[in-house]
């Protein structure tokens, strides 16, 4: 019996949770493969790490993977500098619980060419920002693999990317002409300067993370969870007033009222909802009742149906 | 719940598991693990809207999803005033634009019963190696026919595909059965010589449902308004009840993707399992090196657990030193995987190149990757389901093949264990995965004939030939047979050489 096993330090003390039903099993036990198989494969893995709920997910299973050793890959926060306050805490957080790496790039060009996503607009800033800083990241580390946490529930060409993404030395995707993927046989087979985004979350839906925090309690950013904040609507969207650097338009009040976030970007790109879920019990009772899709508060996924796809071939994630 | 009461539970599902292959009428506990599905069908069929109208009427797709197909549809709509779910599905640009599906996409819904994984892919011929993508993870096939038309050469292609693959339980949906005016005997007939086909192709879990995907009838809901006469399962009904693929009756391995060595006190070996159970005590070997060890623990981030099956991943603990590395294999003592230098496959060819006899390969199967020369023995015809001599594969055929190793391989049929009798080869050139494989069965000696067995060759004329090789006693040992077609003066020489 477990509880008389004389090699106690391998008991983790969150032990007393109940087993995961079968279906988050499956997933975990994906994900945790995948996680292993790129460490195997690969020289120089990274973790994206966005700080969102997905990311969540991602270090708690990367942990568990490797689990009792370290994680063996340093994390990567690409930071746009125009990330929620509560973001950046939870993240420094994180590292120091865990005893982790993180590297965080920020696109010199940001600062030196006053790129913001007021000045420039959503998707210029989001080009430079975030897709070519990631580019500019991932070539300064020299990192041959990049794990993320894309999901294919998120959206349309996702559906269709492969869990080992391969890309050109310029980071490329080409939807067109991806290797086929059988079984859990993953071809990690690449030239130097080529690269794999691996996706380990590939096969979870939205409800499954949400489930999976909630059985694992894997802690996540508190904008997740309604609570009255100040806002400002703009562009019909609710954008959070905390931030000094958010300048009021001429029409535009700040007001307080009770919201939380879906996803989690940067807070001037990124829309509340009006919602009084507080606990994880409510998310997941909130998101069974939905009837629009979490990327819907996002301003950056909006231009153009196919917009996501046009990104991503560009090497955004 | 307590710690030893997760053991338990641990305990009592691998004795559940152990009990499996035994039908056991009482034991209704229905699989909640996610299903995994491929559809089949041709752009005609209507699998698109099946799809679209599963993931509608299970509620997956979201207003602002909808919203924008209305907007790329240009507010064009079917005559029941629903968007045009064929572009909600096809995701890439180019689809959108050639209206064609070009590659897998998976989709996901679920019922409050259980979760669903459908890999969607194309329907046209030239797409074989979508479909064998698709379907190597799936563990139900739908197969779409149009009801006014039945059956189709794609038909049996897509069937055929399906079972090599290895998938056992198939759902034939006839789809726009409202438009031959709910004709039951039309549906019967369909459904007759669907059975048929299966049957032949050694499939007996058969499921035939009317369908009209455009209305939602036996879709998600029921059709009885409309046709009275069934009163089988809707759609939704039989994927809720479908059994997941296991590997869990089968002998315990444990590929070996990574040895962990957080500390000079801890050694562990992690991998997912890949077929069997493991507990505390049981003697494994170590593949190919044929060591032998004790598991003293099973260990992973929650617990230390005293079992493990199929699919679980995790670190096991040995009570001694041994050398183990990545690509290595940890299996039951008593009931090990085969090993070897020799075995027949059947693949799939992939790429524009095919497989080319001779080449030397990378070869992946669980965490093991090495070189292997590929040489085809034979080409199965879709349309005959006949194997036909081949010397080389062209993309999207399937062959049956002989592997030679430089190294020991290890596996198991695929008949056996759909993860450790499958592979993938990848071109040393360009670095793409060119073929996925099934090993049938290990061979006796190196290239393919066995080399030191007597053999006969004989010269005959092309008519008396034919008439021999369509014989029972030839067919059933074609595979051991190597023909060439010549001409008369070409055979005389080759005997003359041999003569010499």
């Amino acid at each position: 019996m477990s509880h008389n096993h004389p090699e106690t330090e391998l008991h983790n003390p969150q032990s007393t949770k109940p087993p995961l039903d079968p279906h988050l099993k499956a997933l975990e036990n994906e994900a945790i493969h995948i996680f292993r198989e790129v460490a195997a494969e690969f020289e120089r893995p990274v973790m994206l790490y966005s700080i969102g709920k997905d990311s969540s997910v991602l270090l708690h299973l990367a942990r568990k993977a490797f689990y009792p050793g370290r994680v063996p890959f340093p994390l990567l926060h690409v930071d746009t500098g125009w990330k929620f306050q509560e973001m950046i805490a939870f993240r420094d957080e994180m590292v120091e619980k865990y005893d982790l790496d993180l590297v965080v790039h920020t696109n010199p060009r940001g600062a030196a060419e006053s790129v913001t996503p007021f000045s420039h607009g959503s998707a210029l800033y989001t080009d430079i920002m975030k897709t070519e800083a990631l580019r500019q990241a991932l070539d300064a580390g020299q990192y041959d693999a990049a794990f993320g946490g894309a999901r294919r529930d998120e959206e349309a060409s996702r559906a269709k990317e492969r869990i080992y993404s391969f890309r050109t030395p310029d980071h490329r995707w080409d939807p067109r002409n991806q290797r086929p993927e059988l079984w859990n046989l993953y071809n990690g087979m690449i030239r130097k300067g080529e690269s794999v985004r691996a996706f380990p979350l590939s096969n979870w839906t939205e409800v499954d993370i949400w489930r999976y925090i909630q059985a694992e309690e894997i802690p996540i950013v508190p904008l997740y969870f309604a609570k009255k904040r100040p806002i400002v609507e703009r562009d019909g969207m609710m954008i959070l007033a905390e931030d000094p650097r958010l300048e009021l338009l001429p029409d535009e009040v700040k007001r307080e009222e009770v919201i939380r976030f879906r996803t989690l970007g940067c807070f001037p790109l990124t829309g509340a909802i009006r919602s009084g879920a507080a606990t994880l019990d409510d998310i997941i009772s909130e998101l069974e009742t939905a009837t629009v899709s979490e990327r819907q508060g996002r301003a950056i996924d909006r231009d153009q149906s196919g917009s996501m796809e046009k990104k991503k071939r560009e090497g955004y994630f | 719940m307590t710690a030893p009461a997760i053991a338990n539970a641990a305990l009592d599902d691998a004795t559940a598991v152990a009990a499996y292959p035994a039908q056991e009428p009482v034991r209704a506990t229905r699989d909640s693990r996610p299903l995994r599905l491929i559809t089949c069908g041709s752009v005609d069929d209507g699998k698109s809207t099946l799809i679209g109208r599963l993931l509608w009427d299970t509620k997956a797709v979201k207003e602002d999803q909808a919203a924008t197909l209305q907007r790329d549809s240009n507010g064009k709509q079917n005559d029941l005033g629903l968007p045009d779910f064929a572009l909600l599905l096809d995701g890439l640009q180019a689809e959108r634009e050639q209206g064609i599906t070009i590659d897998v996409a998976y989709r996901y819904f679920s019922t409050d019963k259980r979760s669903f994984i459908v890999a969607d892919t194309p329907g046209h011929e030239q797409y074989t190696r979508n479909m064998a993508t698709g379907a190597s993870t799936a563990d139900l096939a739908v197969l779409l026919v149009d009801a006014r038309v039945g059956l189709l050469e794609q038909t049996r292609r897509h069937a055929t595909i399906a079972t090599l693959m290895g998938i056992r339980q198939f759902v034939l949906a006839v789809n726009k059965v409202d438009l031959t005016n709910y004709d039951r005997a039309r549906f019967e007939q369909i459904s007759h010589e669907f059975k048929e086909l299966a049957l032949s192709l050694g499939v007996r879990q058969v499921t035939a449902i009317p369908v009209s995907a455009l209305k939602g009838e036996n879709v998600v809901y029921d059709g009885r308004a409309s046709m009275p006469w069934y009163d089988g399962p809707t759609l939704i009904e039989v994927l809720e009840l479908a059994t997941t693929r296991s590997a869990q009756t089968v002998g315990f391995r444990l590929p070996v993707q990574r040895v962990s060595r957080p500390g000079e006190s801890f050694r562990g070996y992690q991998g997912t399992v890949a077929g069997g159970s493991v507990k505390p005590g049981d003697s494994v070997v170590i593949l190919p090196s044929g060591m032998v060890a004790n598991v003293t623990k099973i260990v992973t981030f929650d617990l230390v657990r005293n079992a493990a099956v199929a699919g679980d991943a995790i670190t096991l603990v040995l009570d001694r030193q041994v050398d183990v590395s990545r690509g290595d294999m940890i299996a039951a003592i008593d009931s090990q995987p085969m090993t070897g230098l020799a075995f027949d496959a059947q693949l799939v060819a992939l790429q524009p190149e095919g497989i080319q006899p001779g080449k030397r390969y990378w070869l992946k199967s669980g965490s093991r990757r090495q070189r292997v020369q590929v040489q085809p023995a034979s080409q199965l015809d879709l349309k005959t389901g006949k194997w036909n001599h081949a010397d080389e594969l062209p993309m999207n055929g399937i062959g049956k093949v002989h592997l030679v190793f430089d190294e020991q391989a290890i596996f198991d049929a695929y008949e056996q264990n759909r993860t450790t009798g499958a592979f993938i080869l990848i071109d040393p050139d360009t670095n793409n995965t060119v073929a996925g494989g099934m090993i049938t069965a290990k061979r006796a000696a190196l290239g393919g004939i066995h080399a030191e067995e007597s053999r006969v060759i004989l010269s005959l004329p092309a008519d008396l030939a034919d008439q021999l090789m369509a014989t029972e006693l030839f067919a059933g040992r074609r595979e051991d047979v190597e023909v060439r077609r010549i001409t008369a003066g070409k055979a005389a020489e080759i005997i003359d050489t041999i003569d010499g």
